[in-house]
């Protein structure tokens, strides 16, 4: 791939990690739960943004991140408070640049009002002018550092080669234009904070070489006797004549890097100098000059000196001191409990508590993150899917050699039996790490989510509260992709209609902010997700009059209160009168339910007048396996999943009744329930079995309706390995999908909910074409 | 000379033969996947008439098409003798349930002559071309109506 | 000879950028995720330049270089601090911290790669 383009991507994905931690930063810091850190954090994910999006000349998104940064930065560096409101620019800000991000990857225009909105307050709050301030070149003398520095350094030989030669005669450039040229003296005195820096002076005069021709005579006045020698010392200065087509800018951009490490004088020397510099005897005097106007300040310089000296004596102890420090971090991981000997280590130490409290912090800050972030590899996903598949195969070929050893007469044999055990369970053990791989926390879903009550409860001017739960609990990442549209739908729900009006919140002794309540958690094999609100909980004889109205129930029907709560679910009911902007948006309930299903999850409500409704729904873990019961049916292998089934049992006539012409129910414990033929609705066969001869499964819909499926026999109960029918045929009502059995042959794995569904409407289907034929 | 033979490289089609009912068929070799021996289907329910059903074939769950029905042709009951051409059209991979392959052929494309014009609707639908071999005439295939991308709109119309 | 770099900033995109252009230059390239980072992978290594960002988690760039110069080994390396800004403040900050030079953010790869010129020995 284009090194760019693969770049370009990068970034994007690095994008969205960032936004996503500085989103979950920034709810920190507003619902109080910020560690120390956070807002750096924060303030770390918005620069990064910028310095990526200049690379890419994402003009929009660097101004935008530029002035996000600048009010962070006023938060960070505690120059302002980060009040609610504050928090609330800058959770918008956060949408604002989410929104940046992704019209930029995807090349889209963005919405200029509604970031220039954002920009003006977040402007307005760091009191800074929109436009991004170009920083004052202004250079500030600033104070030697000191370091423990205990080793003499090369550098120092290097100068006293230099120094014994007098000059470095740097290559020279024999340009022929020779009348463009100008020359210079540049007076060069290197502070030892220069070289401290690991700048050298020689590299600079190598630097100024390719700007023309060099003279450099170095002045070793200043080099004191060998006792009063420093090894860390600057004694030496140079005087350059450098003639050259640049400018003096040019030359001075040369010591940029030093600028401040030493003095520094660059004079233009006249035209003429062109030849004045070629001659030796010229540039003596020059040289001269120069010696004698440093002598003005040799005062100055060997205040340096002593200067250094003191340092030197600082460091001496602070070196020394690092010993007991690391000594005592040690002691302390050691022995914890230990309280009186540490406390006199630090005393011992206190001379030097920088160097100290460095190396401890170092240590501590070191053995943190080992705990906290294990080390991680970056996996293209089709490579995990690819493994995934691969084991997917390994259960089949495991299952398919215990058919062969059974059916070989030899299970029993030679401890085939038990090495097929241990196989089984090695391959069992293979494939849930494997899918280990593929799963990862919702946290990152549900931070979408709080941007979804932002919205919401701005357009339909409501205070929402979003309470997250569970963040960390993992789900298969296709679940958790798949979710987002769904989850999003009931999110908006939960506010638009769950939650009622401030006023009317008030009027009912309830807080004026509502809240919604988002919970992930591991349950008995499956994940569950809450969405739970504090409204006024499902109207039931609305839902009950608007099913009726929209004839999605008989007017006399009697129905419990779940009943009515899941009526909701049903296709084409939709509460709302006058279809908002939020909810409305010609997607029900019904939607999110087909959604959670081909999910292989379950949806529910349970409300509380007054109190609120929470909306369950429970996940599979994964995609990819389900627990079935094998069963047989016409001669075709099928499977049914194991989590709609209630019981099984095998009926005796006298529970078999009959309704009208063909419909049968069969009396369970005093129940009836509606008996289904799964053979004669899946056509495999033409006639309606007989109960009696077979197993009857009763079994319960997402939506909590029960029925009774008929099914020949029973043969096992399994995990199998969800095969996608859809990819080279298409779906097939009452099928979720397939698996390959341990013979090596297809089975269909059943849709429960589809075949009842079905069979609901299987009788004016069947009455039809008799109708047409009379 | 040695233009003439390019173009006619280019030209050049590998075609698979069968026999369905007594006649001749051919696909072009590249969308033959691999071709194996009939084996037991799963029944799907509610299929077209024509999908016999679906089989494993290392792990992917492939339809087969028995092509007899499909163009309209007496369908008995396959044998082991049977043959199944696995085929792939676009993303989708399906299996041909056909009589026997009868040989790989080498030709030229523009041998290919249009279908006659006949009455037959299954002429129509599903044969490309036919390419005239000695004596005999063999149908080309036109794969994307005989796979349909969605069997179910199919079986509906 | 090749010159080794060791490059440390917490942005991917930085990282990768800075590897591309670096290994196009014909460099030795090493990279680190964070301060912390850096100084591990330095314990390993004796890169001709160290280029650093200055705002990373765990420990920043100013962090960082004061590590590198209090080690014996490295204390003479050249560091080249990455920065989107070029204010005079943030430069001596850097210098104060030990850093040899600086390299404003965006950079295109000329001024990269004459930057590490102009410090390497």
């Amino acid at each position: 791939m284009d090194p760019m383009l693969e770049l370009r991507q990068t970034f994007f994905q690095e994008c969205e990690e960032l936004l996503v931690e500085l989103e979950s930063g920034l709810m920190a810091m507003d619902d109080g739960s910020a560690v120390e850190d956070t807002v750096h954090a924060v303030f770390r994910a918005v620069h990064s943004i910028k310095g990526g999006a200049g690379a890419f000349a994402l003009d929009d998104l660097v101004k935008f991140a530029h002035i996000f940064e600048t009010t962070l930065d006023e938060v960070r560096t505690e120059r302002m408070e980060a009040t609610p409101d504050v928090m609330s620019v800058m959770l918008r800000s956060t949408d604002v640049l989410s929104d940046l991000v992704r019209a930029a990857r995807e090349g889209e225009s963005v919405d200029q009002e509604r970031s220039q909105v954002l920009i003006d307050e977040l402007a307005a709050l760091s009191g800074v002018s929109t436009e991004p301030q170009e920083p004052s070149e202004d250079e500030v003398n600033f104070a030697p550092v000191l370091l423990d520095f205990d080793l003499g350094d090369d550098d120092d030989d290097d100068n006293a080669e230099a120094d014994s030669t007098d000059a470095v005669n740097a290559e020279t450039d024999n340009a022929e234009d020779a009348e463009a040229k100008k020359s210079f003296i540049i007076n060069f005195r290197p502070k030892p904070e220069l070289y401290a820096n690991a700048n050298e002076a020689s590299l600079l005069l190598r630097d100024l070489a390719r700007f023309g021709d060099v003279d450099a005579t170095c002045d070793v006045s200043q080099v004191p006797d060998l006792d009063g020698l420093d090894p860390e010392g600057a004694y030496l200065a140079w005087t350059i004549n450098v003639t050259t087509t640049e400018d003096k800018e040019a030359l001075s951009d040369v010591f940029d890097f030093v600028d401040g490490d030493c003095d520094l004088e660059i004079v233009s020397g006249s035209e003429d100098a062109v030849i004045a510099a070629d001659d030796g005897e010229n540039a003596e005097p020059n040289a001269e000059a120069n010696t004698e106007a440093e002598a003005e300040t040799a005062a100055g310089a060997s205040e340096e000196n002593d200067t250094e000296d003191n340092a030197e004596e600082d460091v001496i102890p602070a070196a020394e001191a690092e010993e007991p420090a690391i000594a005592l971090v040690e002691e302390e991981s050691e022995a914890p409990s230990q309280k009186s000997e540490p406390t006199e280590a630090v005393e011992a130490a206190a001379p030097a508590p920088a160097a100290g409290q460095k190396s401890a912090e170092a240590a501590t800050g070191g053995a943190k993150t080992a705990g906290a972030a294990p080390a991680t590899v970056r996996v293209d996903l089709g490579r995990v899917d690819r493994l995934i598949n691969l084991v997917g195969e390994l259960v089949i070929n495991q299952a398919m050699l215990a058919q062969c050893a059974i059916d070989a007469g030899m299970a029993r044999e030679s401890g085939v039996e038990s090495g097929l055990e241990e196989l089984k369970h090695l391959t069992r053990d293979i494939q849930e790490s494997v899918m280990a791989i593929r799963a990862q926390p919702v946290r990152t879903l549900f931070q979408r989510m709080s941007r979804i009550v932002r919205e919401a409860a701005s357009a339909t001017g409501k205070s929402v509260r979003l309470v997250t739960d569970g963040e960390m609990t993992e789900v298969d990442k296709t679940v958790v992709e798949r979710l987002a549209d769904p989850l999003t739908h009931m999110i908006r729900n939960a506010v638009d209609h769950g939650l009622e009006s401030t006023e009317k919140r008030e009027a009912t002794g309830k807080s004026a902010q509502g809240e919604v309540h988002l919970s992930a958690a591991h349950r008995s094999g499956r994940v569950v997700i809450e969405v739970t609100d504090d409204g006024a909980g499902i109207n039931r004889d609305r839902v009950k009059q608007i099913a009726i109205d929209k004839q999605l129930i008989s007017e006399d029907a009697v129905l419990s209160d779940s009943e009515i709560d899941n009526l909701i679910f049903l296709p084409g009911f939709s509460t709302v009168e006058q279809v908002s902007n939020l909810s409305g948006r010609g997607v029900g309930m019904d939607v999110v339910k087909r959604a959670i299903q081909a999910l292989g999850g379950k949806i529910t409500i349970s409300s509380k007048p007054g109190k609120g409704s929470v909306f369950s729904i429970s996940l599979p873990l994964t995609l990819a396996i389900l627990d079935g019961m094998v069963v047989e049916i016409a001669g075709q292998t099928l499977v049914v999943p194991l989590t709609a089934i209630i019981e099984t049992l095998k009926p005796d006539a006298s529970d078999i009744h009959t309704i009208g012409s063909d419909a049968q129910v069969i009396s369970i414990r005093g129940d009836f329930i509606p008996l289904v033929d799964i053979g004669s609705t899946m056509k495999y066969r033409k006639v309606t079995a007989d109960p009696t001869k077979g197993v009857v499964l009763s079994v319960e819909t997402d939506a909590g309706e029960r029925c009774a499926l008929m099914v020949d026999a029973i043969h096992d109960q399994r995990q199998v390995v969800i095969k996608s029918l859809e990819e080279n045929y298409g779906t097939v009502p009452g099928v979720a999908a397939a698996t390959i059995l341990g013979d090596g042959r297809i089975a269909l794995i059943l849709d429960v909910d589809g075949i009842i569904a079905n069979t609901s409407e299987a009788p004016s289907y069947q009455e039809t074409p008799l109708a047409a034929v009379g | 000379m040695s233009d003439n033979e390019k173009i006619d490289h280019d030209n050049e089609v590998e075609l698979v033969a069968f026999r369905v009912e007594k006649q001749e068929f051919c696909v072009n070799i590249m969308s033959v996947r691999e071709i194996r021996g009939w084996t037991t289907e799963s029944v799907l329910p509610l299929a077209p008439e024509f999908v016999r059903g679906v089989i494993n074939l290392r792990g992917s769950v492939v339809p087969i098409v028995d092509l007899a029905t499909r163009l309209g042709l007496e369908t008995p009951e396959p044998t082991a003798r049977h043959v199944i051409i696995i085929t792939q059209v676009g993303e989708q991979v399906v299996g041909l349930l056909v009589d026997a392959v009868s040989d790989i052929l080498t030709t030229l494309n523009d041998k290919i002559q249009p279908t006659p014009d006949v009455a037959s609707a299954m002429a129509k639908e599903f044969v490309r071309g036919v390419l005239p071999l000695e004596d005999r005439m063999i149908n080309l295939i036109e794969l994307n109506t005989v796979l349909p991308d969605d069997f179910l709109q199919e079986a509906a119309a | 000879m090749t010159l080794t770099i060791l490059a440390v900033d917490d942005s991917r995109t930085m990282r990768d950028m800075l590897r591309i252009a670096l290994c196009d230059a014909g460099f030795d390239v090493s990279l680190a995720e964070d301060g912390e980072h850096g100084l591990e992978v330095l314990s390993g290594m004796a890169p001709n330049v160290i280029i650093t960002d200055i705002n990373m988690p765990k420990l920043d760039g100013f962090g960082f270089i004061e590590g590198v110069r209090r080690s014996d080994d490295h204390r003479a390396t050249p560091i080249l601090v990455l920065t989107t800004e070029s204010g005079a403040d943030l430069k001596q900050r850097a210098r104060a911290a030990g850093a040899t030079g600086w390299i404003v953010k965006p950079f295109d790869k000329d001024k990269l790669v004459d930057a590490i010129r102009r410090v390497a020995a």
